[in-house]
Parts: structure tokens; C-alpha cells; sequence
């Protein structure tokens, strides 16, 4: 189909309890990688769409549930 | 009393959430890419993984056709109970408040478990005494209630937590032991424990079964 392309980050909301962050934090200092805090996992989009104006509704209403996530767009610019 | 119990590609509870209603009422199967309820008094939404659980789930199932209708029905006060992949489609839809999220221990957790009815003063409760322990089993990856706090106040000052954990049996770390609320109108119950799976004392608790004879005995 073409169009633009664009990303879309979707991640847990601060303050809620993310167990997969928590689980690769715990797993980081045992392969030796010190030092590594804060750590959530969250989920990538990848789409090629004719209007990026759209984008903040399509993740209100489906690719992120604003309840338990953030969201952040990223759209790419023309030839990019 | 006629249940309907709705099909999702993926669902797999719909058999036995239609076996358990037809013990206390009629059932009958719902398509979900019908819009049709068939005239039904109570819309079940059962377990399962409907359309795969992609992206969250419950996100794609509540944008099923039939889901039009049950969000109408729900709106003009029908009777609607989601278990488990049925609860996580009413958060989804807007239909329940808060969200179901992955168990703490990111893992699937299947066990029989005890939780506690808080609220026996709604239709789907009303045959069982407040307080009492049912044994009922819980099978699932993404069942731990969440709610921003204001809304967990509000569930609890309003009544709509209607079944939690009994003490050291949160199987997934549900905020305040939290297995089942319903929206404030009263007529949308979701639970992620399956009722439908103790309906006879052969597997071990027929506990469930009182669910659906409470709804069965309140609507007629």
C-alpha cells in the first residue's frame, strides 16, 4: 500500500508494575552488565499509513490502551 | 432465562459456560460476527483467546460486530457476564473499569482456588451469602486486576468488587486481591476465575453453578 511510515512506542505507565522489565533488570547483573535500573519493556509498531494525522486515534483506540500505557508517535519523513 | 454465549475465533469456554447456563436456564450459541442476540436475557462472554489475544488481550474481540450489539444491550441495562478472556473484552470495550495485565510471575497459572464473595447484593450473586468462600479454577497469563487508585476507591466504596482472593491465593497479583467487579449500573459482571468449570461436584466444586442460578433466580 505504501505511504508514510511511521512507529509507534507502546509502553507500560510509570507506576505500573512491569514484570518483564523486572525480569530482564534481574537477569542483566548476571551476565555481568552492572549498574542497570528502571528497566520496562514495552511493544514496537511498525506501519505504513496514507494519513499520519490519524495516528493519535488509532492508538487511543486500539494500539495502546491508555489506561495501562504511553504511547509515543513517530513519523518519518518524506524519503526518510 | 436465556443465556447467549458468544463465540469468538478462539474462544474456548463457550462450550462449557453453554453446558453450565443450560443447567439453570436455556442457552444458546452467539456468532461473533453476527448482530444478532437472538432475544437473549443475559449475554455471556466466555474464556478463551479470541482472535488470537494479538496486540492485548481482548483488544480485537471488542470490536467483533456482535460486540455493537452487546455494548448496546449492556447500555439498556441487559445482563452481561464476562469470565476471564470475557473480562479482559469488557475492559477492553469500556464496559468494566480498570484492566487485566500479565500475572506477576509472567506466568500461566491453572489451579483451583478459593476466593471470597464480597457482594452477594447484585442478580449474579444473589443466591450466595456475602462472605462466603467458593472453590472455583482460574486459568490464565493476563489476569492481574489493575485501576488507577481513584477508580479502585471508588470500586470499593461502590460495592463493584464483587469476588477477591482468599487470603494467600492471589494466583497473579491482582491490586487488593481483586477476581471479579462489576460496573456501577449493576449489570456487567466480569470475573477471571471460570464458573463454568465447577458446576459439578464430579471435578471437585460445583461452586460456579451458583453464579449462574443466582442470574437465573434474580431475572425471573
Amino acid at each position: 500500500m505504501g505511504g508514510v511510515k511511521a512507529r509507534v512506542l507502546v509502553r507500560p505507565k510509570a507506576g505500573i508494575l512491569d514484570p518483564q522489565g523486572a525480569a530482564v533488570a534481574r537477569a542483566l547483573p548476571a551476565l555481568g552488565f552492572e549498574g542497570v535500573s528502571e528497566v520496562r519493556v514495552g511493544r514496537l509498531i511498525e506501519l505504513e499509513l496514507t494519513d499520519p494525522a490519524r495516528l493519535p486515534e488509532m492508538c487511543e483506540r486500539l494500539l495502546a490502551n491508555p489506561l495501562i500505557e504511553d504511547y509515543e508517535v513517530l513519523v518519518e519523513r518524506d524519503g526518510g | 432465562m436465556k443465556f447467549g454465549v458468544i463465540s469468538f475465533p478462539g474462544s474456548c469456554d463457550d462450550v462449557d459456560a453453554r453446558l453450565a447456563a443450560a443447567r439453570v436456564g436455556e442457552a444458546v450459541a452467539l456468532w461473533h460476527a453476527d448482530h444478532d442476540l437472538a432475544g437473549v436475557d443475559v449475554v455471556v462472554i466466555p474464556g478463551g483467546f479470541s482472535y488470537g489475544d494479538y496486540l492485548r488481550a481482548g483488544a480485537i474481540a471488542r470490536f467483533a460486530p456482535i460486540m455493537t450489539e452487546v455494548i448496546e444491550f449492556a447500555r439498556e441495562g441487559g445482563y452481561v457476564m464476562g469470565i476471564c478472556n470475557g473480562f479482559q473484552v469488557c475492559c477492553e470495550a469500556g464496559l468494566l473499569p480498570g484492566a487485566l495485565l500479565t500475572n506477576v510471575d509472567r506466568r500461566f497459572v491453572c489451579r483451583q482456588v478459593t476466593v471470597e464473595l464480597v457482594n452477594a447484593d447484585t442478580p449474579f450473586t444473589a443466591g450466595l451469602q456475602a462472605g462466603e468462600l467458593l472453590s472455583i479454577p482460574v486459568k490464565h497469563t493476563t489476569g492481574r486486576y489493575y485501576a488507577p487508585p481513584q477508580t479502585l476507591e471508588r470500586l470499593h466504596a461502590g460495592g463493584q468488587v464483587v469476588l477477591r482472593y482468599a487470603a494467600g491465593q492471589n494466583p497473579n497479583g491482582s491490586l487488593d486481591d481483586i477476581a471479579g467487579v462489576i460496573n456501577e449500573r449493576g449489570n456487567v459482571f466480569g470475573l477471571m476465575p471460570h464458573p463454568e468449570h465447577a458446576v459439578d461436584p464430579l471435578t471437585g466444586s460445583s461452586d460456579g453453578l451458583e453464579l449462574f442460578r443466582s442470574l437465573a433466580t434474580a431475572l425471573v
